[in-house]
């Protein structure tokens, strides 16, 4: 018998309300077809979605971590980058 | 028999396999060879239970002796219960279960698609939902039947031998008699003779892209529809009825 693990797969449920999918969680298959299946299994079992997505996790490319400082820091002494700054005209409702 | 008879004897054929199956699947319920799997085999049971439900509590209404869906689930003898033998038999490996589950979900699913024509609403009522749950039964087991076939060659090997074992239950699942002639009259049973066909090309479809053989010359088993059980209901029911035998009446 193989010892030997199945792929990891990410999944992604778009509930009933909301317009994207979003990542609920992972799970093990050998392939496409099941990683569907199961996650409809594990995911969706309270009636959570009404469509899936899986993506195999090693496909998936990640920010490194000990670069966040690099990536993301530099954004927060950059205010101006949020609209906040516009004089907003009378008569302009729903902003 | 009496019109009445027929259809509590009829309904219970249907909700016997549900509960008997049911009862089975779910002993897998922690002993699934992976979690995912574990937990699809466990909502599969539950499918199946749920269906058990549904079709004893209209048996117990078309019976009309004040016994409840739980009396006839938890508090008849074996001879009394209705299952084909395919449904009893024992979980054995992976490949038993799921060649097992996929000689009884071909053949639920066209006789839920029979079903949902029936002249009697509720038990139209019933297939309808339950098809639902079938097909995707359906899908799953039939998905592992060729994965496993095509697969290694022990993996082949393994559900080969599972097909050959069980293959002996498979006719019994179309057994009729006169229960059904007079049912099939007022346009409440399913004509299972027409069934046969469409069951053994669909299975055959299946077992060619599994590369599996379908078997031939086998002796079939019957006696389960009229209440002649293989030695293993007696073991299954010894531990479904346990809580009820030692404590009747006993809720939770």
């Amino acid at each position: 018998m193989s010892n030997k693990e199945w792929p990891l797969w990410e999944v992604f449920i778009r509930s009933k309300q909301g317009l994207s999918h979003k990542h609920v969680g992972s799970l093990r298959a050998a392939d496409a077809e099941m990683a569907i299946d199961n996650a409809r299994d594990v995911y969706t079992r309270r009636s959570e979605g009404i469509s899936i997505w899986v993506v195999e996790s090693k496909l998936v490319t990640a920010s490194d971590p000990r670069e966040a400082d690099a990536l993301f820091d530099p954004a927060d002494s950059k205010v101006y980058r949020h609209p906040t700054f516009y004089d907003v005209p009378d008569g302009i409702s729903h902003m | 028999m009496n019109r009445e008879q027929a259809l509590f004897e009829y309904t219970l054929r249907i909700a016997d396999d549900s509960l008997i199956l049911g009862h089975r699947v779910s002993e897998w319920c922690g002993h699934g060879p992976i979690l995912e799997e574990d937990i699809a085999m466990t909502n599969i049971a539950l499918d199946l239970v749920g269906q058990a439900t549904n079709f004893l509590e209209y048996a117990a209404k078309v019976d009309g002796k004040g016994k409840t869906a739980d009396d006839l689930a938890f508090l008849r003898y074996d001879r009394d219960y209705r299952n084909a033998l395919l449904v009893e038999q024992k979980n054995g490996h992976f490949g038993d279960t799921m060649a097992r589950q996929f000689f009884f979900d071909v053949f639920r699913k066209l006789f839920f698609e029979g079903l949902t024509k029936s002249t009697d609403e509720t038990l139209a009522a019933i297939a309808e939902k339950s098809l639902k749950e079938t097909k995707y039964h359906l899908k799953h087991s039939s998905e592992w039947v060729i994965r496993l076939g095509d697969g290694t060659e022990e993996s082949h090997q393994k559900i080969q031998e599972s097909i050959n074992n069980l293959w002996r239950f498979t006719e019994e699942l179309f057994f009729s008699n006169d229960v059904d002639t007079m049912l099939l009259e007022s346009g409440i049973a399913v004509d299972l003779n027409a069934l046969y066909p469409l069951w053994k090309s669909q299975v055959a479809h299946v077992l060619a892209e599994a590369t599996l053989e379908i078997p031939s010359g086998t002796f079939q088993q019957k006696g389960g529809r009229t209440g002649f059980h293989s030695e293993h209901l007696g073991y299954l029911l010894a531990e479904m009825q346990y809580m009820q035998r030692a404590y009747p009446g006993m809720e939770w």
